[in-house]
């Protein structure tokens, strides 16, 4: 066992046997770790069902302050990043360098365009009042009061999400310098792999927070 | 086959100095080093339960004023539950024990393993941050819109350390899981390992499906309180009680993470000091399944009273009946396993001992708790203080220390005073027992918890229960000195003192940095005792 | 369930000397992870595009209720179909599956627990403010 020390993969750790193993693991760790995220994010929806099924009202009025505009292109910037991730991914099992780097660099473009978006939209919400706390105006609406349960719950919400982002936005940034040195190769390229599912764990609870939060009786009267 | 301890060098040899220590991949030194910072919060908790009792020894508030008061078993609460209870068993004996028994090298990730325990500490800062800066007053459970909106305490503080302290247990989580599905030795099939690694999947089967909902509920009220966004607040049509199924959906099945493990250590314990396997060892494994799946689906037996619809309080009384029935099952094997076993009363065996009474008596009153009727009137006593002291300290504590005294010639090749072992065991089985029965009268007649003064006809029991926790004290503190006397000065530990199978008493005591000499393979069933 | 990585019936230091030696000089494809065909992702991406124009779509109809109801199916769909390929659980093992079921399953646990007090407290149920 220790005579194959010599020859093993590089990145093979002393405690695995194999690469096939090490990949496994950690991508079943990353897994787990995303089964924790749904419920982190999960107490949230919890909050907001309950809330949005006792003021359907209230709910519905804050909703329509938000930009269905904005809001449906950050959704398609994400779904594309997706697209890029998943590109990625596929770059670094075929060990193509630059397209890794294509690739990797186009999420990151993407996902700061989400931010970008995001960073509209938040001073919007700031210049209108929106924020919950003792600035908080909602001027007619009919149901003010608990409209503020619905921005409490978008903020921290799409917040939280935003704060994903960031790091994800990170992971990527590290993987960009990483494939930059060649280091993803057909033989190995576990971190590729198990941050894209990250990745595409954040694009899904955006995939939920857009039509939760923009798109309440969109049909009905505009506040 | 070794006998004495080897020249060979070891774990605990292999790297001297700080850093070797701190940037260790070691599970093994990760468990020790986990060792020493649950023992430093488990007397810290410990001296603010001796406030508690000071406090309680007469029915005046005459110690220190009600809001002080607040503070002491707040804090109490939170680092025992926190930081020791929950901890304890896993991070101590799982992180030392689980890839040994399973013939692994190491867990599946040693940094993020490292990365828990720094995850701990820091938590742990940021709690005792809050203490050193005056304490927070909610009890351990911050229920809003006290905590949220009201207390004038460091809710923000204490709650990010838990918030903190919740990702080690992930971690940790994580890491137990993708260990046993990804690197049990050749022929370490799920049915031939060590219950008590059974034990540790389950629970760390809650760690990972649990912690994450506190974590975002703590959150949320920490965003209540810095960021003005009022998710429990009743003023904008919060409800308080939302809060509380958030809270409990974790809190609950918790205790099942204090509990589990320990029973793991009983599987452990009654099958070496009865020299037999355990009875029923399949049933024993599911139901630490069971156990970890049901647990999550009774956590509104702790809102009985709270305005929970009654329709929601029925159904989970009747799943609160059901969570029993797998732990009775346990116990009903391990007696099995005792029955005309070879028994022999070393000091582990004592606290098996202890553990089967005390763990019997906290599960059935369990049981009258969980009934609708009977909780209406004790809930918010001492009885549901003694029902969950029964079973945390004379359940998860007698394990922990059962297990340190099984454990401790394999971890650091001593032996200790067998005789003192056992005599502490009785002094704690005599001062836990003196310290919460009393608790349950006391309850039972109408003594509320969480005040810190009461009507003098109670002062009797107090002043039982305070005596007991003098004893109980010196029960604990007896351990510190002639374990750590065995280190300096004790003989040299045998590869297996006990006698006992397992594939860690196949190794050296202590172990090799990297567990075993030669990758073991494994060929024979669990607990493969002669008949 | 034997261990993953290790040749099935009886396992020898032998065989697993064998499985290192493979890894070594870059004999090893990373078999555990499925290369999926690149045209796959794209009509995955084009789905999930045109379900997103759907759900804006139908909100700006009345369907009463239904509204609700088919903005959660679409999004479930859209989870779906990245969770399936984009995610590789279409190409991975039971164990992967049995995660990801058991993730959401958990979560639906705690909205539909919790909903069930709601729901059943009477009427006019969080009359707070």
């Amino acid at each position: 066992m220790s005579g194959a020390h010599a020859t093993q993969h590089p990145r093979l750790q002393h405690h695995f046997d194999n690469l096939d193993q090490q990949f496994e693991a950690s991508a079943l760790g990353m897994w787990l770790f995303l089964v924790t995220e749904i419920l982190f994010f999960g107490g949230l929806f919890t909050a907001y069902m309950i809330y949005r099924l006792a003021y359907p009202q209230a709910f519905a009025e804050a909703s329509h302050e938000l930009d269905v505009v904005l809001g449906g292109v950050n959704t398609a910037v994400l779904i594309s990043s997706s697209l890029t991730m998943a590109m990625a991914v596929w770059a670094a099992q075929m060990g193509k360098r630059s397209s890794q780097l294509l690739f990797l660099g186009l999420t990151i473009l993407l996902g700061l365009a989400f931010l970008g978006v995001k960073a509209v939209e938040y001073a919007a919400k700031f210049e209108h009042h929106l924020v919950p706390g003792p600035d908080f105006r909602f001027e007619g609406a009919r149901d003010p009061v608990h409209a503020q349960l619905f921005f409490s719950l978008y903020f921290v919400m799409t917040g939280l999400h935003a704060l994903h982002m960031v790091i994800g936005i990170g992971l990527m940034a590290v993987l960009f310098v990483m494939a930059a040195r060649g280091r993803f190769t057909k033989a190995y390229h576990t971190p590729v792999e198990v941050s894209g599912l990250y990745w595409h764990f954040v694009d899904i609870v955006w995939i939920f927070l857009f039509p939760l939060l923009y798109l309440i009786d969109r049909h009905g009267p505009v506040h | 086959m070794d006998t004495a301890a080897t020249p060979h060098s070891n774990y605990l040899t292999d790297g001297y100095g700080l850093k070797s220590w701190l940037l260790t991949r070691d599970h093994k030194r990760i468990g020790l080093l986990y060792l020493l910072s649950v023992s430093a919060f488990f007397v810290l908790g410990a001296v603010f339960a001796g406030l508690i009792r000071l406090e309680l020894m007469t029915p005046a508030g005459d110690l220190v004023e009600s809001d002080v008061y607040n503070k002491i078993f707040t804090m109490h609460g939170v680092i025992m539950v926190f930081f020791f209870l929950i901890p304890a068993i896993p991070a101590v004996l799982g992180n030392f024990l689980l890839p040994i028994m399973i013939g692994a090298k190491d867990l599946a990730f040693p940094r993020l393993n490292l990365l828990s325990w720094y995850i701990y500490t820091v938590g742990g800062v940021f709690t005792l941050w809050a203490l050193v800066n005056g304490g927070v007053d909610t009890g351990w459970t911050f229920y809003t819109p006290y905590s949220s909106a009201f207390s004038n305490s460091n809710v923000a503080l204490v709650v990010v350390g838990i918030f903190i302290n919740g990702f080690s247990s992930i971690l940790t989580g994580l890491n137990f899981i993708v260990t046993v599905h990804k690197m049990r030795a050749p022929g370490m099939t799920w049915f031939r390992m060590p219950l008590f690694v059974w034990a540790h999947y389950a629970t760390a089967l809650i760690f990972v499906l649990g912690t994450p909902v506190i974590a975002i509920t703590l959150v949320m009220v920490a965003a209540e309180r810095l960021l003005h966004l009022g998710i429990f607040d009743p003023k904008l049509g919060g409800d308080p009680v939302l809060f509380q199924h958030l809270f409990w959906f974790y809190s609950h099945p918790a205790v099942y993470i204090m509990i589990l493990p320990a029973m793991g250590v009983m599987s452990e314990l009654v099958a070496a000091f009865s020299r037999k396997r355990i009875f029923g060892y399949e049933f024993v494994a599911f139901s630490s399944l069971a156990i970890a799946v049901v647990g999550f689906l009774v956590w509104g037996h702790h809102m009985f009273v709270s305005s929970q619809s009654v329709y929601a309080a029925m159904a989970f009384s009747l799943l609160s009946y059901l969570v029993a029935i797998p732990s009775a099952i346990k116990v009903f094997n391990w007696a099995a396993t005792l029955f005309k076993g070879s028994i022999s009363f070393e000091a582990p065996m004592i606290y098996v001992f202890g553990f089967i009474g005390l763990f019997l008596i906290g599960g059935l009153t369990g049981l009258f708790l969980a009934a609708l009727a009977v909780d209406v009137h004790v809930t918010d006593t001492y009885f549901v203080v003694a029902h969950f002291h029964y079973i945390m300290v004379g359940g998860t504590i007698m394990m922990y220390l059962g297990g340190i005294h099984y454990w401790w010639p394999k971890i650091f090749g001593k032996l200790y005073h067998q005789g003192m072992a056992r005599v502490s065991a009785v002094v704690i089985f005599i001062g836990f027992n003196l310290t919460f029965f009393p608790q349950f009268i006391v309850g039972y007649l109408g003594m509320p918890r969480r005040y810190h003064a009461y009507p003098p006809e109670f002062q009797l029991w107090n002043i039982l229960s305070s005596a007991g926790a003098v004893i109980l004290a010196i029960g604990y503190a007896m351990p510190t000195f002639y374990l750590i006397y065995s280190l300096v000065k004790g003989k040299p530990a045998p590869a297996n003192p006990w006698g006992a199978k397992g594939l860690e008493w196949e190794t050296s005591s202590p172990p090799p940095t990297h567990n075993f000499e030669a990758a073991p393979v494994v060929t024979e069933p669990p607990y493969n005792y002669a008949k | 369930m034997e261990p993953r990585g290790f040749s099935p019936g009886d396992d020898t230091k032998a065989a697993m000397t064998d499985h290192a030696a493979a890894a070594v000089n870059g004999e090893y494809m990373q078999e555990a992870s499925h290369l999926v065909p690149i045209r796959v992702y794209l009509t995955i991406f084009s789905l999930l595009m045109v379900l997103t124009a759907v759900t804006v779509g139908v909100s700006f109809l009345d369907l009463g209720p239904l509204n609700t109801v088919v903005a959660i199916v679409i999004a479930v769909t859209k989870m779906m179909l990245v969770v399936l390929y984009f995610m590789h659980v279409r190409y991975s093992s039971r164990l992967t599956w049995a995660v990801v079921a058991g993730g959401f399953f958990w979560l639906a646990l705690l909205l539909f627990m919790t909903l069930g007090d709601y729901l059943t407290r009477g009427p006019g149920w969080l009359r707070y403010g």
